[in-house]
């Protein structure tokens, strides 16, 4: 193919298409760039930052950074690691994220990046912030106490005539992920499904659902994040 | 003006792109965007109203809640406080019986805080139903209190003369000065409006436009520095259906008033630039974007621009060029710092939250409605018209070699003659003091909260791209302020406030080190959180845009250039001290169930 | 040599990683060889008798007697851990952090479902009695704390990891599957 592109990360020669998004580009070549807010498939957006990659002495998110010929890519510099680990770590003492008690436990992207970077304890002062729990929808719980502000819900939920079910309310701190009053009464069973399954931690929840996979069988009991990457 | 949201909607076509005019203009028609409004709007563009919702809880000056037949919005920035805000603040909650945030039951006023806008050279000030109303006093606040109840309208509620320059013009009616204290060639009058246009331009190519503003080493007045000619040079190679011109006059870093200024008194300057840029790049429409603040300039504006069209320095086959065609829109802004930010700025003259885009691709490939876009500061439109009226090489003996050209400052806080200076690049700072008749300065704030905050040993440094870059805020502090307290701590909660939300790191980092800022202040710092809050401030740096990188840094900076400060307030017999009070944090419950806390070891 | 002396305590926890350490199983045999034991639950000693060099510290803060405890903690140990989710970061009593206390207290002795003999709106406030602080606090908080070993419970594995790291000085081994935070 004429449009493969050389590229470095971490000094490893890399190959692939032009236009690639980093983040998929290193995964193709058997390199796992950790994400949070990212989904295959859906315009990225570069919120949670936890792909910060560093290029010509800048940083950038790998998630919507397009490789170019001839790129030297950091990504596990001890430097890039602190700066994820923090990431995680400020996101966790920003919500309130009691994982015993969180259904999606076990299977929580957040989580599990926590795991993978070893964090004992977040280096950050926990903020306890009040949120609320929205249950006024017939089909799903919307926790703002687990919320990360990701958007993946806000983008990838949307009825049939394309409009969306989640979004934004409110900037800077003070930001929350709300659902619409009026379509979330409407929503179908398979949008509760995605919604759900779409969100990286516990903060969409299906009613009469929860804690049905056996500790030992969730996604990330016995395998870091990302394992399946690594070639 | 539209008697219904349905009609505004039709006024705007249904157009989604279209909704912060909707927002704005049904804000204005209603004083606030109520559930049916957001119904009606969510209908008609065929959106959720959770979607049209998180437009308008994005802006500060658009509200889900009414805000009051009278809408005071009180700045609170550094500067007003400096200048006696409390009082002022304390007068409105005393006069109108309710504290900020709130509106009084009978619908009448609300209070609001708002950040700098743009009057730090005649604070304490407030916009009330977007009209200005500077240099205020307890007794001017009882004053307009009274006007209100007495159902006074708002010209009824100014009694000041209007502003110098042009601020009296029946179209403008403004309190505000634009006090201009040194001209240069931009705010000099001996430029006639129009004559690039018309005795330049159809001799000379598109190409060649964009070949003289490079020769001029012109770099981008907004802060960033970006060389314009070379932006002008891809924007017109990029490949579009169209190519827009964008006018950034979303000025709000705190201090900045330097556009207010040249919009006041050459607006026709600006607009020409905008042409000018339209011209060089092959593109048709150019857009204003102007903060809501200066709202109550917008009819002055677009009589301006009517005179142009008139004179065919804007509209069709201009000055006799064929082909030549361009005009210019105003869009304003709601209230969001961000905006400011070229791409954010963007989205929202695409009607959507000021949230920064990823780059690449940048605004010159893929900006506004995705067509290659120019976005430049209005400071640098106006330096571009003088630069083809009298060359790019004229250009460059002004200033230094890497920073050509004049630059306009805002000078404001404790000097003699706080406003707008217009001076060569390559100033110094000290320079910079003794023009403005400030004495016994302890710090200067360079380029607002966003820049760096620098003490007497560093004023020997010069303006300039390449030393002490800025956009134009400078604010002087002496030696009686409490720099922690009344500026550092400002200006983080300024940053908060005014973060959009979108990336982890500046929608919590920056509260996480105002708290330990907070903590330091309180008595409860110690060594550790010194190296703490230099460490966490990096974090910021892997933020999407400048807002973000840079929200650290009235901390960061001061603990660079002002670390005693800091130093001072430790605990020197501690090293481990989380601020936690056992004493405190009984009262509540001992209260509650009515027992007296007593304390003793059970061991 | 004298044996590292240990002591453990539980403050606003639920036992639960003090059964997570006694499910080191048989290992329990060696921890015995390698420490001596100070005050503890494990052997019901209620005081300080001599200073120590690990103090193991169970659950957050939600009263004032959890503090008095921690700090006693702090002066008398050399070393002290966090052991699990409560003690790192409030853990399920911390789900009270955010409502206010008089609204806690009013769901617990008045108001709330479960009650159904408090006629006389009785609210505990006896001297004896610990008081309640206004929201639970993670220990490093209120004192310094030098490690900290996550779960809900720890997996006893990471308890006896970094127990016998700490007493011996050899690097701890941590499998991806001993640290969890449920």
């Amino acid at each position: 193919m004429s449009n493969l592109i050389k590229f470095k990360i971490d000094n490893k020669e890399c190959m692939a298409e032009k236009g690639t998004y980093i983040v998929d580009a290193a995964r193709e070549n058997g390199i796992y760039i950790p994400t949070l807010c990212n989904m295959p498939g859906v315009k990225p957006k570069g919120s949670c930052r936890v792909c910060t990659v560093k290029i010509n002495g800048r940083l950038m998110t790998s998630c919507t950074t397009p490789v170019a010929d001839g790129m030297e890519i950091e990504s596990s510099a001890a430097e890039i690691q602190d700066i994820r680990k923090s990431i995680i770590e400020l996101i966790f003492v920003s919500g309130n994220h009691f994982c015993p008690s969180c259904e999606k436990s076990g299977s929580c992207e957040l989580q599990a990046l926590g795991y993978l970077y070893q964090m004992m304890v977040p280096r950050f002062p926990y903020d306890f912030p009040l949120r609320k729990v929205d249950a006024s929808s017939p089909k799903i719980i919307k926790d703002q106490n687990r919320c990360i502000q990701c958007k993946r819900c806000i983008k990838t939920i949307k009825d049939e005539q394309g409009r969306s079910l989640f979004a934004f309310r409110n900037r800077g701190h003070r930001i929350e992920v709300v659902l619409d009053k009026e379509l979330g009464l409407m929503m179908t069973e398979e949008m509760a499904d995605l919604a759900m399954k779409n969100c990286p931690v516990g903060s969409i929840l299906k009613k009469e659902k929860g804690f049905d996979i056996a500790i030992g069988r969730r996604k990330y009991d016995h395998e870091p994040i990302g394992s399946t990457i690594k070639l | 003006m539209e008697k219904s949201v349905k009609q505004i909607i039709a006024k705007y076509n249904t157009n989604q792109t279209r909704l912060m005019d909707i927002l704005i203009d049904t804000q204005e028609l209603q004083g606030f965007i109520g559930k049916e409004a957001v119904s009606d709007i969510a209908d008609a563009l065929n959106m959720s109203q959770a979607d049209i919702e998180q437009t308008i809880t994005f802006y500060h000056f658009l509200s889900t809640e009414p805000r009051g037949k009278f809408a005071i919005y009180l700045n609170d920035s550094a500067v007003a406080i400096m200048y006696g805000q409390r009082a002022i603040k304390e007068t409105f909650e005393k006069e109108v019986g309710i504290k900020f945030g709130q509106v009084t039951n009978d619908g009448l006023i609300g209070l609001f805080n708002t950040a700098c806008i743009g009057m730090n050279d005649q604070e304490p000030a407030a916009i009330i139903n977007n009209r200005v109303f500077t240099k205020l006093t307890p007794y001017r606040v009882r004053e307009i209190v009274r006007y209100m109840r007495e159902g006074k309208n708002m010209d009824e509620l100014i009694n000041e003369s209007y502003g110098d320059g042009k601020n009296h013009l029946p179209s403008l009616k403004s309190m505000v000065s634009s006090n201009i204290r040194r001209k240069g060639m931009i705010l000099s009058d001996s430029y006639i409006y129009g004559s690039v246009t018309k005795n330049i331009l159809p001799g000379i190519s598109p190409e060649a436009v964009i070949a003289e503003i490079k020769h001029s080493n012109m770099r981008g007045r907004g802060g960033a520095g970006f060389p314009t000619g070379l932006k002008w040079e891809f924007c017109r190679r990029a490949k579009g259906d169209k190519h827009y011109v964008i006018c950034n006059a979303d000025e709000g870093e705190p201090g900045t008033f330097k556009d207010r200024v040249i919009l006041t008194e050459k607006p026709e300057l600006v607009f020409e630039g905008m042409a000018l840029a339209g011209y060089a790049i092959g593109g048709d429409e150019g857009i204003l974007y102007l903060r809501y603040e200066y709202r109550y300039m917008k009819e002055y504006l677009e009589d301006v621009l009517a005179v142009m069209r008139k004179n065919n320095v804007l509209g069709e086959n201009i000055a006799g060029i064929e082909g030549f065609t361009f005009d210019i829109r105003i869009q304003f802004g709601a209230g969001a710092y961000v905006c400011g930010e070229e791409s954010a700025l963007l989205e929202s003259l695409e009607g959507k939250r000021g949230e920064p885009r990823d780059k690449p691709p940048f605004p010159v490939e893929k900006g506004y409605l995705n067509q290659p876009t120019i976005i430049n500061n209005v400071e640098t439109f106006a330096t571009a018209v003088r630069i083809i009226e009298n060359g790019g090489e004229w250009f460059t003996q002004f200033g230094t070699e890497d920073s050509t050209g004049t630059k306009i400052l805002s000078i404001s806080g404790d000097c003699m003659f706080p406003g707008v200076y217009e001076v060569n690049w390559g100033f110094n700072v000290e320079d910079m003091l003794d023009m403005v008749g400030a004495y016994n300065v302890q710090a200067v704030q360079v380029g607002g909260p966003s820049g760096t905050l620098i003490g007497p040993d560093e004023f020997h440094r010069t303006l300039g791209y390449s030393d002490l870059s800025t956009g134009g805020s400078m604010i002087i502090f002496n030696k009686q302020r409490d720099l922690l307290r009344d500026v550092v701590l400002n200006f983080m909660e300024f940053f908060i406030d005014e973060s959009c939300g979108s990336c982890s790191t500046c929608r919590n980092m920056p509260e996480v080190m105002k708290n330990k800022l907070v903590r330091i202040l309180n008595g409860n710092g110690v060594k550790s959180d010194l190296t703490d809050l230099k460490a966490w401030g990096k974090v910021l740096l892997a933020s999407r845009c400048g807002l973000g990188q840079t929200a650290g840094n009235p901390i960061i900076s001061s603990l660079k250039n002002f670390r005693p400060l800091y130093e001072e307030l430790l605990q020197k017999e501690k090293e481990f001290d989380q601020g936690f009070d056992l004493e405190a944090s009984v009262q509540q419950s001992c209260r509650y169930v009515k027992r007296i806390p007593k304390f003793h070891l059970h061991e | 040599m004298s044996k590292p002396v240990l002591a453990t305590t539980s403050l606003a926890g639920c036992f639960g990683c003090h059964m997570s350490i006694l499910d080191i199983d048989e290992r329990i045999l060696q921890l015995i060889e390698l420490v001596e034991f100070n005050k503890s639950p494990v052997d019901d000693i209620k005081t300080f008798t001599k200073p120590v060099d690990i103090g193991i510290i169970e659950g957050g803060c939600c009263n004032s007697e959890n503090v008095e405890v921690l700090r006693s903690f702090r002066k008398n140990c050399r070393i002290l851990i966090s052991l699990g989710e409560c003690a790192i970061m409030g853990g399920l009593p911390a789900l009270r952090n955010g409502i206010p206390i008089e609204e806690c207290l009013h769901e617990a002795y008045i108001g709330g479902p479960t009650v159904q003999l408090n006629k006389s709106h009785i609210l505990p406030n006896d001297d004896e009695l610990p008081m309640l602080l206004d929201r639970v606090y993670p220990c490093h908080e209120i004192v310094k704390i030098d490690y900290f070993l996550p779960g809900c419970p720890p997996r006893a594995d990471l308890i006896w990891e970094a127990l016998v790291a700490l007493i011996t000085g050899d690097p701890m081994k941590l499998p991806y599957e001993v640290i969890k935070f449920d």
